[in-house]
């Protein structure tokens, strides 16, 4: 069983959590052009690499971001959900 | 060793005819180089040969002919949809499988037994009657039935799956089959070499060279090509081939997993799928239960099998027919499915002149392997997208024009 650390909770098993997809951060609404909008919306980086992205603890209800290797689902390492707030540092391939 | 048997071994021409021709070297240049050869690259390769006269073509494949979804998936064959952009296309392709063998001249073990769409829910019911109207609005054999019909076709199901979720109905489509997915690779690909398509194994593309907005050719393991127009038909490589071209789409990869029981006698004549249960199931010609259920639930690039997985749908299994219990898994796999948003593939041209598309077939793409291999060679032939596929081009998300078909997903993703 694959195993994920949660920050607040520690190690539990992954059907424990939800995945909510990479963090991308969006651009702005206010000045942004249609096409810019659109492509933010739908468009995703499909190839693999040692991404950051959502996922939540279902029983606690805890939102954090992991570093994980989508080439290996390998999770690198977890951090609380604040880290979004700042721009990530960059990350590369796997 | 028998002495006949021997000397073909020792041979170094071989008596018999291979099924494909070795060709040990590219040429420097093609008229459409065709990257996958999986049954969508290796059908539009067929096609472009046959109906269109374009035989100057190169497959390339990375792995093995047919190694990806094409030998993965669980060969069910059905057109029973929701939009009708997708029962028009999905009913012309089955049309096209009734004919294939003869076309081919080999047995596809193409099956048709009847296909269940099971509902445990009114709201399930409802989707099923509405599946049903837009299939039959466009001549596409498909009704609502009751439980005491599934009950008579499938007596040995449990219709109140163990307590937990009573079946109350299905949608059931009379034309659902299946096939042999290798043979159907092999005709498509032996029909091309026939015809004097070049099939390359073993040959990954590294590169796509572009000037001005349009193909110039294609880098690859084995030497550089030359080529104004190229097909990308690689599932769960396409987002990798579309970073060498600079193209965003919605497509995420998802392994979808799938297992198979050890060879029963015959007892299950029609296909069935519960959404709410997230199984399909079939009985091969061999005698073997051919068994899916949903996706990964994240991103994985990565075509590993779980025990979460095995143990999910088996138990899954068991409300559905009891007995299986006994019955053991001989071996399990996964593929790498490229999922889009609305449950549709992205087919036709891009935005990159002389670069086609034919991805976004997620977890529903061999079924529609002869209709994408027809619509995909008349779009490289001509360059303007076929009538059929223009639901599924790459610009309707820019302009919110979505293909909505996750109500007939087999099971819900």
């Amino acid at each position: 069983m694959k195993i994920l650390v949660c920050p607040l909770n520690g190690p539990r098993p992954v059907s424990e959590f939800a995945y909510g997809g990479e963090v991308r951060p969006g651009p702005d609404p206010d000045t942004c052009s249609d096409a810019e909008w659109s492509a933010h919306v739908f468009n995703r980086s499909g190839v693999p690499a040692i991404k950051y992205e959502w996922w939540c603890h279902l029983a606690s209800g805890f939102w954090f971001i992991a570093e994980r290797d989508t080439l290996r689902d390998a999770v690198i390492a977890t951090h609380p959900a604040e880290m979004g707030r700042r721009p990530l540092p960059p990350r590369g391939a796997p | 060793m028998p002495h006949r048997l021997l000397r073909f071994g020792l041979s170094r021409k071989h008596p018999e005819p291979r099924m494909f021709t070795r060709h040990e070297n590219l040429k420097p240049a093609y008229d459409v180089v065709i990257i996958g050869a999986g049954g969508h690259g290796l059908a539009c390769a067929y096609y472009l040969a046959r109906d269109h006269g374009i035989r100057n073509v190169a497959v390339l494949e990375r792995g093995y002919l047919g190694g990806g979804n094409t030998g993965r998936n669980t060969t069910i064959i059905r057109s029973n949809y929701l939009t009708p952009e997708g029962v028009k296309f999905y009913d012309e392709s089955v049309r096209l499988w009734q004919d294939l063998a003869v076309d081919f001249d080999l047995n596809l073990f193409y099956s048709t037994r009847g296909h269940f769409t099971l509902a445990h829910t009114d709201s399930a019911m409802r989707t099923m009657r509405w599946r049903a109207e837009v299939n039959k609005h466009f001549g596409v054999r498909s009704e609502a039935v009751d439980a005491a019909f599934v009950k008579r076709a499938i007596p040995m199901m449990d219709m109140q799956c163990a307590g937990h979720a009573p079946i109350v109905g299905a949608l059931f489509h009379e034309p659902g089959a299946i096939a042999r997915h290798d043979a159907v690779a092999w005709g498509y690909g032996r029909g091309a070499d026939r015809r004097g398509v070049e099939i390359h194994q073993q040959c990954e593309v590294t590169g796509i060279r572009t000037r001005g907005g349009r193909v110039e050719g294609v880098d690859t393991t084995r030497g550089p090509i030359a080529t104004q127009r190229v097909l990308c038909a690689v599932a769960g490589f396409t987002p990798r081939l579309l970073d060498m071209v600079g193209l965003h789409t919605p497509i995420s990869i998802h392994p979808l997993q799938a297992m198979v029981s050890e060879p029963l006698k015959p007892w299950l004549d029609p296909i069935i799928v519960s959404g709410s249960l997230h199984v399909y199931v079939s009985q091969t010609a061999r005698g073997e239960l051919v068994m899916g259920a949903s996706l990964d639930p994240y991103e994985l690039h990565s075509t590993r099998s779980t025990l979460e997985f095995a143990e999910g749908l088996a138990s899954h299994m068991i409300d559905l027919f009891p007995f299986l219990g006994e019955v053991k898994v001989n071996r399990q796999w996964a593929g790498l499915a490229d999922m889009t948003p609305d449950f549709a593939p992205i087919m036709g041209t891009t935005p990159l002149e002389g670069f086609f598309l034919d991805a976004g077939w997620g977890t529903w793409g061999f079924k529609a392997t002869p209709v994408c291999g027809k619509t995909m060679s008349h779009t490289v032939a001509t360059g303007r997208n076929h009538a059929l596929i223009e639901g599924f081009a790459i610009d309707r998300f820019e302009h919110y024009r979505l293909t909505g078909e996750k109500g007939a997903a087999s099971v819900g993703h």
